[in-house]
C-alpha cells in the first residue's frame, strides 16, 4: 500500500503543470481563451499531442502511450487547477475510452491514433435532453438496413460537442437489443453548441437518418461496457475536481493572509480561519478518495471501479459543494465577478457534478448496496 | 501508488487478526462489539493478554517491549484490535506516560516503572486539566513547593479518566510562579495511595461514572518522581498530547458500531432514508480511513503528521454520528436507558441514549475540535 507519487509521475506533473501555466498562466488567459471560438486553446492542444498527453491512456499499438490511470488522473488534476477548458476529459478520456474498449483493431488504430496525435476530436454523445446518468439513454435509436445504420434522435448535453469531428453515440438497439456504441461523423449530424454555466463548450446533436459505424461487434448490448468507461470518466473528473478545490483553497488561504478590512487582515479573524480550516478538512477527505478510486481503476474489476466511482463521486459532490460555496463566501464579492477564477471554479465544479453525476445519484446507488457487505473495507 | 498490502503487511494483519479474534476471551470482546462497559479486571486481563504477545505498547522503544514495526503495521494493529472489539490498551499507560518515561524520564524511573505499566500491574490516571483550565491548560493553578528533596503538592485536577481504578497519576504542576505561564510547569508522578490525595466521582448526562475530581492537600512527593528537568512539563505535555491526537480517531471502532448496528437494526434497513444514512456514514468513515492511511504513509520519525487533526476532527464527529444514527433507530425504547435487567426492551437500544450523551465528549477531549481547527488553520494553513 503506497499512496505516494513515483519520480516519473512527479515528473509528468511538473510537465503538464508547464506547459498549461503557458497557455493559463493567469484566469484572464482563460477568460480571454473561452470568450473566443472554439472555447480552447487549439495551440494547447496541439502541443498536449505533442507531449502525448492526449494519447496517454491508449494502447502504443493504436498511437498510444499507454500509461496508467495514475498517470492520466494527475493530468486531469492539473488541468482543473488552472480550470482548462480544453476537453480533454470529455473528448480523450471519455470518448476515447469508449472507442478504446469496444472498437475494432482497425477502429481503434484510426481513431485513437488520429485523437493522440490531436487530428481529430471526439465526444461522447451518452445523455438524453432530460435524462438522467444511465448506460441505457432512450434520445436516440438506432435502425439497421442490410448492414447500413442508421441513428435517429437528439442527444444533450454532449459535453466537448462543439468542435467534435465524430461523435461516440450511445444509442437504442432495435427489437430491444439493449445499448449500442456507434461512430457518428459530425458533418452527418445537426450541431447546436452552447456555452454551459463554467464557459466550457457543449451541444445539443440531433441525428436524423444519420449514417452510424457500430463499434466493434455489430448489434451487441453493450450498456455494462458504456457504464464502466463512464465511471472510469467518473474517477477522472473526480481528480479534476480535486484540482480545482485545491486551487480555491489555497487562492482562499492567501485572501484571507492579504485583504485588509477593519484594519487588519482577515486571518485575524477566527469566524472566518475557521471556515477554511473546514474547507482543507474537506479537501482532504476528497483527496483521500480520489487517490483510493484512481488505485482501484488498476484492479481490473469492473463491479470495484462502480463502486469506486459512486463512492469517489458521493465524497466530491459533498466536498465540492462545501469548498466551492466557502471559497466564495470567504472572498466576498470579489468571488462573485468572472474576472475572478474562485467563482468561476465554483461553477466549474458544477458542471463537472451535474455532468458526471451529483451526490444524490451516487448516494442512492450506494445504499441500494449497503446490505451486500457487513463493512467497507479500504484495502 | 499502489493499493494492495505488500505480502509482508498482508501477513502481519492476518496475524493480528488471528491473535485478537482467538486469545483475547470472547465475552470481553463482546462487551465491547456490543458497547456495554468493562470491569477493571476486564481491561487489565485484556492488556495482560495483549503484552504477553508483546502487543501492548509497540509504540514503545523496543528495549522497553516496543515493537520495530513500520507506521504502516502499528496502524494495521491498531485498526484489527478495534475491528475484534479488543479493549485498546490503556491510553493513560500506553499511549502516554510510558512513551513519556521512555523519552523523558531517568534510568531508575524506567525499571522502576515501565514493564508495571506495560503489564497494567500499575494503573496510571492523567492529572492535566483543572477547572480554570481546560484547553487552556497551561493557566493550571495546582502547585508543588520544593520542602528538603521532596515537592509538597496542593491544588485540584478534573475530568481523571477513571480515576477510581488509579494506582498512580502523572500530573503537571507549578513549580514556579515568577516565569512566563509555560516555563513554571513540571510533571510529577504521583501514588495515589499518598495521604492528601482524594478522589472525588463526578456524575456525568449518561449516568455513569467515568471521570473524577482528584484533590490534592498537602500532598509530599519525593523528589526523584520529577520527570525530566522542572519546568520541562510543558514540553512533556506536547510530546504526550501529540501522540493522543494520532490514537484518538477511532475509525476501526466506530467502523465496527455501524457495521453491528446495521445488524442490530436490520428490520429498519428497508427504510431508504435509514438506507442512505448508512450509505453516506460509510462513505464518510472510508475517506476518513483512506486519510488515516495517507497520513501513515507520511509521517515521518514519530512525529506527529500535521493532518492528524483532521483524523481527531471528523473521527469524533462519525463516532458521534454513528451514536446519533443508533439512537434514531431505537427510537422510544432509548427511553429505558435506565431500566431494570428483565426490561422488554432490547440491550442495543437501551444503551443508544447514553452512549449518544456520552460521546459527546468526543469533540471535547484530546484537544477540543476547536483547537484541532486552530491547529490546522495556523499550522497547515498558516493562518
Amino acid at each position: 500500500m503506497d499512496f505516494t507519487y513515483d519520480d516519473e509521475q512527479q515528473a509528468l506533473r511538473e510537465a503538464v503543470r508547464g506547459l498549461l501555466a503557458t497557455a493559463y498562466a493567469d484566469h484572464e488567459a482563460r477568460r480571454r481563451t473561452v470568450a473566443e471560438e472554439p472555447g480552447f486553446d487549439r495551440a494547447l492542444w496541439g502541443r498536449l499531442a505533442e507531449m502525448g498527453i492526449l494519447g496517454l491512456p491508449f494502447s502504443e499499438d493504436d498511437g498510444g502511450v499507454g500509461a496508467g490511470p495514475v498517470e492520466i488522473g494527475i493530468v486531469c488534476q492539473e488541468l482543473g487547477r488552472v480550470l482548462a477548458p480544453e476537453p480533454y476529459l470529455a473528448s480523450v478520456v471519455h470518448a476515447g475510452g469508449l472507442v478504446a474498449a469496444l472498437g475494432s483493431p482497425e477502429q481503434k488504430a484510426d481513431l485513437l491514433g488520429r485523437l493522440s496525435s490531436g487530428e481529430l476530436l471526439l465526444a461522447a454523445a451518452d445523455t438524453s435532453p432530460g435524462g438522467r446518468w444511465t448506460a441505457e439513454p432512450d434520445g436516440v435509436r438506432a435502425s439497421v438496413s442490410g448492414d447500413a445504420w442508421t441513428l435517429d434522435g437528439v442527444a444533450d448535453p454532449v459535453v466537448g460537442g462543439e468542435s467534435a469531428d465524430m461523435f461516440v453515440v450511445t444509442a437504442t438497439l432495435p427489437d430491444g437489443g439493449g445499448t449500442g456504441v456507434f461512430v457518428v461523423d459530425a458533418s452527418a449530424a445537426t450541431v447546436s453548441g452552447y456555452a454551459t454555466a463554467d464557459l466550457t463548450r457543449a451541444a445539443s446533436v440531433t441525428f436524423d437518418g444519420s449514417a452510424a459505424t457500430p463499434l466493434g461487434e455489430a448489434g451487441r448490448d453493450l450498456a455494462d461496457n458504456v457504464a464502466t468507461i463512464s465511471d472510469l470518466t467518473r474517477i477522472m473528473g473526480a481528480n479534476q475536481a480535486l484540482g480545482v478545490m485545491q486551487s480555491q483553497v489555497r487562492a482562499t488561504t492567501e485572501y484571507l493572509k492579504s485583504r485588509k478590512q477593519f484594519g487588519v487582515t482577515l486571518n485575524t479573524f477566527q469566524a472566518l480561519t475557521f471556515r477554511a480550516a473546514d474547507m482543507y478538512v474537506e479537501l482532504e477527505l476528497a483527496h483521500s478518495m480520489v487517490d483510493w478510486a484512481t488505485m482501484t481503476i488498476a484492479g481490473g474489476d469492473p463491479d470495484a471501479v462502480a463502486v469506486a466511482a459512486d463512492r469517489v463521486g458521493l465524497q466530491v459532490s459533498r466536498s465540492g459543494r462545501h469548498i466551492g460555496q466557502e471559497a466564495i463566501q470567504l472572498h466576498g464579492g470579489i468571488a462573485m465577478t468572472a474576472e475572478y477564477s474562485v467563482g468561476v471554479g465554483t461553477a466549474h465544479l458544477t458542471v463537472l457534478e451535474q455532468w458526471l453525476g451529483n451526490a444524490g445519484h451516487h448516494l442512492t446507488r450506494l445504499s441500494e448496496r449497503v446490505d451486500d457487505h457487513e463493512l467497507v473495507e479500504a484495502i | 501508488m499502489q493499493l494492495e498490502l505488500s505480502p509482508t503487511d498482508a501477513e502481519f494483519r492476518d496475524r493480528m487478526r488471528e491473535f485478537f479474534t482467538s486469545k483475547v476471551p470472547q465475552e470481553i470482546r463482546d462487551t465491547v462489539l456490543e458497547g456495554r462497559h468493562l470491569t477493571r479486571d476486564q481491561i487489565v486481563e485484556s492488556q495482560r493478554t495483549l503484552n504477553a504477545e508483546g502487543l501492548a505498547v509497540p509504540d514503545w522503544p523496543t528495549e522497553w517491549g516496543g515493537q520495530d514495526w513500520t507506521d504502516l503495521q502499528r496502524h494495521l494493529w491498531h485498526e484489527e484490535m478495534q475491528r475484534a472489539g479488543v479493549p485498546l490498551p490503556l491510553a493513560f499507560n500506553a499511549s502516554m506516560i510510558g512513551p513519556v518515561i521512555a523519552q523523558f524520564g531517568t534510568e531508575e524511573q524506567k525499571q522502576r516503572f515501565l514493564p508495571d505499566t506495560a503489564s497494567l500491574d500499575i494503573w496510571w490516571s492523567q492529572g492535566f486539566s483543572e477547572p480554570d483550565a481546560g484547553s487552556d491548560l497551561a493557566s493550571l493553578r495546582t502547585t508543588a513547593v520544593r520542602d528538603g528533596d521532596d515537592w509538597v503538592v496542593n491544588g485540584q485536577k478534573t475530568w481523571t479518566t477513571l480515576g477510581q481504578y488509579g494506582d498512580w497519576i502523572f500530573t503537571l504542576v507549578r513549580t514556579d510562579t515568577e516565569v512566563k505561564k509555560q516555563q513554571g510547569i513540571s510533571m510529577l508522578l504521583i501514588d495515589m495511595t499518598t495521604p492528601g490525595v482524594e478522589v472525588r466521582p463526578i456524575e456525568l448526562i449518561d449516568g455513569g461514572h467515568e471521570v473524577n475530581e482528584v484533590w490534592f492537600s498537602d500532598v509530599r512527593v519525593p523528589g526523584d518522581l520529577l520527570v525530566g528537568e522542572p519546568g520541562q512539563g510543558w514540553t512533556i505535555a506536547k510530546f504526550l498530547l501529540g501522540n493522543e491526537r494520532v490514537g484518538v480517531a477511532p475509525v476501526g471502532a466506530t467502523k465496527r458500531a455501524l457495521a453491528t448496528l446495521k445488524e442490530t437494526a436490520a428490520d429498519q434497513l428497508q427504510d431508504p432514508l435509514v438506507r442512505a444514512r448508512v450509505a453516506e456514514l460509510e462513505n464518510q468513515l472510508l475517506a476518513l480511513e483512506l486519510t488515516a492511511l495517507r497520513v501513515v504513509a507520511h509521517s515521518a520519525g514519530g512525529e506527529p503528521h500535521p493532518a492528524s487533526s483532521v483524523l481527531k476532527l471528523r473521527g469524533t464527529e462519525l463516532q458521534q454520528a454513528v451514536s446519533e444514527l443508533a439512537l434514531d433507530l431505537a427510537g422510544p425504547a432509548a427511553l429505558a436507558a435506565r431500566a431494570d435487567d428483565d426490561s422488554p426492551q432490547e440491550g442495543w437500544a437501551r444503551r443508544t441514549a447514553p452512549t449518544y450523551l456520552n460521546l459527546r465528549k468526543a469533540s471535547i477531549y484530546g484537544g477540543s475540535n476547536e483547537i484541532q481547527r486552530q491547529i490546522i488553520s495556523r499550522t497547515i494553513l498558516g493562518l
